[in-house]
């Protein structure tokens, strides 16, 4: 295999290259000429093409989610924003917190079980990165029907996945979703959130700055693992002396990541490194062009020094490669001895592999050859930008005239069975057979996991100050309207935080969507970042990151589009959070909220095979009413559920079977819009009798309806005259998943 | 009272331990794998996890670690020594405790709160229970079957050496429902659910756990 070096494509300008099997456009490949006054070389253009390709770039996202900035409401709570790693929020006394959501969509559709492991592998670098130390992690997953035989192959791998290396890690699992849609049937999502906390002088960025500082790459060697697309380079081009197809889904070693962890952790606690970045997406093409433009921007970087793990591997591959556990620091040379000091003792390997330059460029040379001499501001952030077409859906306008004409269930009995049937779908049944195979228990510091509305961790065992973390999309409001969809997700997320009795401060977000060539899916796209970005501005959330998933799926059918949202809050003392369910008969009920017909979108409608309607219209000010109200009267609360999917009856089974407290509950109206329905904004709380009264008079000054709907206590769920046993539900509700999957 | 713990490459519930004995009112000492010096501690604990990785077997590179082999020593003349998880499986490799922890029975990992009973009030951990009390302590693994031939098992019930047992279903398949068991002398005990996940109801179930820590104190003082 002939080395392509600078020199030789200087005097080739003719040779052919396989730009478009690489994914670069004609007119890409051309910009690249114009930047270089060359041709590139085969590794320039392997860095060129990972670096410009949508993952990386954000090429097609780009122009939308500029508006995140434009309209990014003040708060003195965002230390790092967006560009970086991750986002960094400052909770108070001195602690910074940073969390991202991450997608491993297409690895975890081929390849389900490390697919999903090195989802959460690459998310916790992303967050370690940041300096903070990770301390959980949550993870919303979208799968076709809960019964095709190819969700029996993907589910088990993926759940195997994440507890596999997250268990492994020693991350509680704290949360997440699960939903079932025909459309994921060929692109499930697999998004991962990790959350991390450290001081506030603590936080590291991606920099090399300081000429004749050293590039030093620690972590697992470097193998032929996630190059994907770059083996055209070295199979067609270069002859066929090595390993001809690379496979393109990186294999994870979760036991490596877990000795990383606490070795970075002791370097940054010693003040070791200047500028950090870990080894995902691109590996050492992205590592090292991000990190010499985000400093002055010169870099010499020795590839040959790289260890490896298959000594076959080309050039090209080393820039290319995903293998897992690597991290690439810039540290002084005074501070090299105790580096490599460190990572000897928690037997990391360790490799200087260059030094940064006073120049502007970055210069990487292959056993004193160079082969790539790139402006590092070039790969890294001028990548193309698209102003991709729009066009609003055709089915669109359509789908929302339609009068919804599903079969309502009238008398008791038709409502029994409506229950019992809509709590063992797939989407509202139990998910404990999933969770039970998380760790949640471990570094002692959780106060919620699932089925809580969001996950809780303590960050100062003194102090008991915590953060609370909630995901939320609803995939089939977002379809009837991407713009509202985004809205109420980020509505759902916040009001989730508020209900364990925690502030919302920030949000992250994941937004998986079908092709962005299809004018339509970029309108969906364009909708929901508009929405988002005004529902933030307009609740006074920052957004801190994020994520764009474009392509997922099947031929002409996309996802549905599913923007996840992350918001993250702060409670000054856990040990006053409200739990989700009550545990002692003899409670009041109330919910917080009116109850419109919403069935457009609704688990009721999906089980009846129903899509269309309009979705509820987000009504941010009540949302944020609803959430002060929360606050404010949360030393009250003995119990608080938020109500979505499932609506009122999905909450309630929830909160009865917890603690196996039954609740006798009366409602006015046509009962089964009470039950079915999902008006957002709302809220099922338990108080003390005494407390009722408090609780009406701060509900009105909040302006937010509030009705006693009964009581807890006894054996069983009993609705007007619809008696559910508790014994029956808690069947029903539990036996799905392991019936499905066990 | 110090009571040390270890740390070896992929120890993951260390932290969660050395809290626990802070809690039980004695004062937790980081133990190196690579040390073989227990810098006079009186009683050892080896936490949970996945130490080196749990490549080749679980606990099967552990056993080789330097602090092993002066916790083997000593073990040998009374030093009380608690393996939780991944800690009672590398007591079993290093032979202190006779038997294997196996692939769960239904090959999953498994997180929960798990009812157990302890049947034995004698061993250096758990004389502060009642005999029979029954308890709630988190159980999460993925190979906690325990295993052993029916000489062992026979002599482990013969001797009431088995110090709890799993109620409710078996959730992994071990032997006669064995969640922990004891040496002769009754100061090495391996359990396999986990304590020290267990000694504050804020983060844990219950605060059950938090007696197998005064346990090994009491013990201590009465020598």
């Amino acid at each position: 295999m002939a080395l392509d070096t600078v020199a030789i494509a200087s005097t080739t300008p003719d040779q052919v290259q396989p730009f478009a099997e690489l994914g670069l456009k004609s007119d890409e490949y051309q910009r690249i000429h114009e930047i270089l006054g060359r041709r590139p070389s085969s590794s320039e253009l392997a860095m060129y093409s990972v670096m410009w390709s949508e993952h990386c770039s954000y090429k097609s996202s780009k122009v939308h989610l500029r508006q995140f900035g434009e309209k990014a409401p003040k708060s003195d709570a965002l230390l790092v924003g967006i560009g970086e790693n991750a986002g960094v929020v400052d909770v108070g006394q001195g602690y910074a917190v940073t969390f991202k959501i991450e997608s491993h969509n297409h690895p975890s559709f081929i390849e389900p079980n490390q697919g999903a492991a090195t989802g959460i592998g690459g998310i916790v670098r992303d967050i370690l990165t940041m300096g903070a130390r990770p301390i959980a992690v949550m993870d919303p997953l979208r799968f076709g029907p809960a019964d095709a035989p190819d969700t029996r192959r993907v589910l088990p791998g993926v759940i195997a996945g994440i507890g596999g290396y997250g268990n492994c890690l020693g991350l509680p699992n704290i949360g997440g979703e699960i939903v079932f849609d025909q459309t994921y049937a060929g692109n499930p999502l697999v998004n991962a959130l990790c959350v991390g906390v450290m001081r506030h002088e603590q936080i590291k960025l991606a920099k090399a700055s300081g000429p004749g500082n050293l590039v030093v790459l620690f972590g697992a060697k470097t193998g032929g693992d996630g190059i994907g697309g770059v083996s055209v380079l070295a199979s067609e081009t270069f002859g066929s002396s090595g390993p001809a197809k690379r496979p393109s889904v990186q294999v994870g070693d979760p036991f490596t990541e877990k000795v990383l962890i606490e070795c970075s952790l002791e370097i940054f606690a010693e003040d070791l490194v200047i500028g950090i970045q870990d080894l995902g997406g691109a590996g050492l093409s992205c590592a090292t062009s991000e990190l010499a433009s985000g400093g002055s921007g010169g870099m010499e970087v020795e590839l040959d020094k790289v260890p490896l793990r298959d000594p076959s591997l080309s050039p090209e591959e080393i820039l290319m490669s995903e293998s897992q556990e690597r991290m690439c620091a810039i540290v002084e040379p005074s501070k090299i001895a105790r580096f490599l000091e460190i990572c000897e003792k928690w037997d990391v390997t360790v490799t200087v592999i260059g030094k940064v330059t006073n120049g502007e460029r970055l210069i990487i040379t292959w056993h004193g050859e160079v082969i790539v001499d790139v402006p590092p501001r070039t790969v890294a952030h001028d990548g193309p930008v698209y102003n991709r077409p729009m066009t609003k859906p055709a089915y669109l306008d359509q789908l929302n005239a339609k009068t919804l004409d599903l079969p309502m269930p009238k008398n008791s009995s038709e409502i029994k069975a409506a229950i019992l049937k809509l709590m063992s779908s797939a989407n509202m049944a139990d998910k404990s057979w999933v969770t039970s195979q998380y760790d949640k228990y471990v570094q002692g510091n959780t106060i919620q996991s699932q089925p809580q509305d969001s996950g809780m961790v303590r960050i100062d065992e003194n102090s008991n100050l915590g953060v609370a973390i909630s995901t939320d999309a609803n995939a089939s409001w977002s379809y009837l309207n991407p713009y509202e969809g985004a809205k109420l997700a980020l509505a759902e997320a916040a009001r989730n935080i508020a209900t364990a009795g925690a502030k919302p401060l920030a949000v992250t977000n994941c937004l998986n969507f079908g092709s962005p060539e299809d004018p339509e899916v970029m309108w969906q796209f364009a909708e929901t970042v508009r929405g988002l970005a005004d529902g933030c501005l307009e609740m006074g959330l920052p957004v801190t990151g994020g994520n764009v998933s474009f392509y997922n799926q099947t031929g002409d059918v996309a996802i549905l589009p599913t923007p996840i949202i992350g918001v993250l809050g702060v409670i000054q003392d856990v040990r006053t959070r409200t739990p989700m369910a009550f545990d002692r008969p003899g409670l009041e009920l109330y919910l917080l909220g009116e109850t419109r017909a919403d069935l457009a979108g609704s688990q009721w409608a999906y089980l009846h095979g129903e899509r269309g309607g309009q979705a509820p219209l987000a009504n941010l000010k009540n949302e944020m009413s609803l959430i002060d109200l929360l606050l404010e009267s949360q030393s009250i609360f003995e119990a608080a559920h938020d109500l979505s999917q499932g609506g009122l009856i999905a909450t309630l089974t929830e909160m009865v079977l917890e603690h196996s407290v039954g609740a006798s509950i009366n409602l006015d109206g046509d009962l089964a819009i009470a039950l079915l329905s999902e008006t957002p904004g709302r809220v099922v709380v338990a108080v003390r009798k005494e407390d009722a009264r408090v609780l009406s008079d701060t509900a009105f000054k909040h302006n937010i309806a509030v009705t006693r709907i009964g009581e807890t206590g006894g054996e069983s769920l009993s609705i007007n005259d619809v008696v559910l046993d508790l014994t029956e539900l808690r069947t029903t509700f539990t036996q799905t998943f392991p019936k499905l999957f066990g | 009272m110090k009571v040390g713990v270890v740390t070896f490459p992929g120890s993951l519930d260390d932290q969660d331990a050395a809290r626990a004995v802070r809690f039980a009112g004695a004062k937790p000492v980081s133990l190196w794998h690579r040390d073989s010096d227990l810098h006079g501690v009186d009683a050892v604990i080896l936490p949970g996890g996945f130490s080196y990785g749990d490549y080749l077997r679980c606990g099967a590179i552990s056993r080789f670690a330097p602090v092993m082999t002066s916790i083997i020593e000593q073990a040998k003349s009374g030093l009380p020594v608690l393996g939780i998880c991944n800690g009672f499986q590398i007591l079993c490799e290093s032979h202190l405790l006779p038997g294997a922890l196996t692939r769960n029975q239904g090959l999953h990992f498994l997180c929960g709160p798990q009812k157990i009973r302890i049947e034995n009030t004698t061993s250096a951990w758990t004389s502060n229970f009642v005999q029979g009390q029954e308890i709630v302590i988190p159980l999460k693994n993925g190979e906690g079957s325990f295993q052993c031939d029916d000489s062992t098992l026979a002599q482990l019930e013969g001797e009431g050496r088995v110090i709890a047992r799993y109620l409710g279903e078996n959730p992994n398949g071990s032997r006669n429902f064995i969640a922990g068991i004891t040496n002769a002398k009754g100061n090495v005990v391996g359990i396999m659910p986990h304590p020290e996940h267990a000694i504050d109801s804020l983060t844990g179930p219950t605060t059950d756990g938090l007696a197998f820590f005064t346990s090994v104190l009491t013990t201590l003082v009465g020598k």
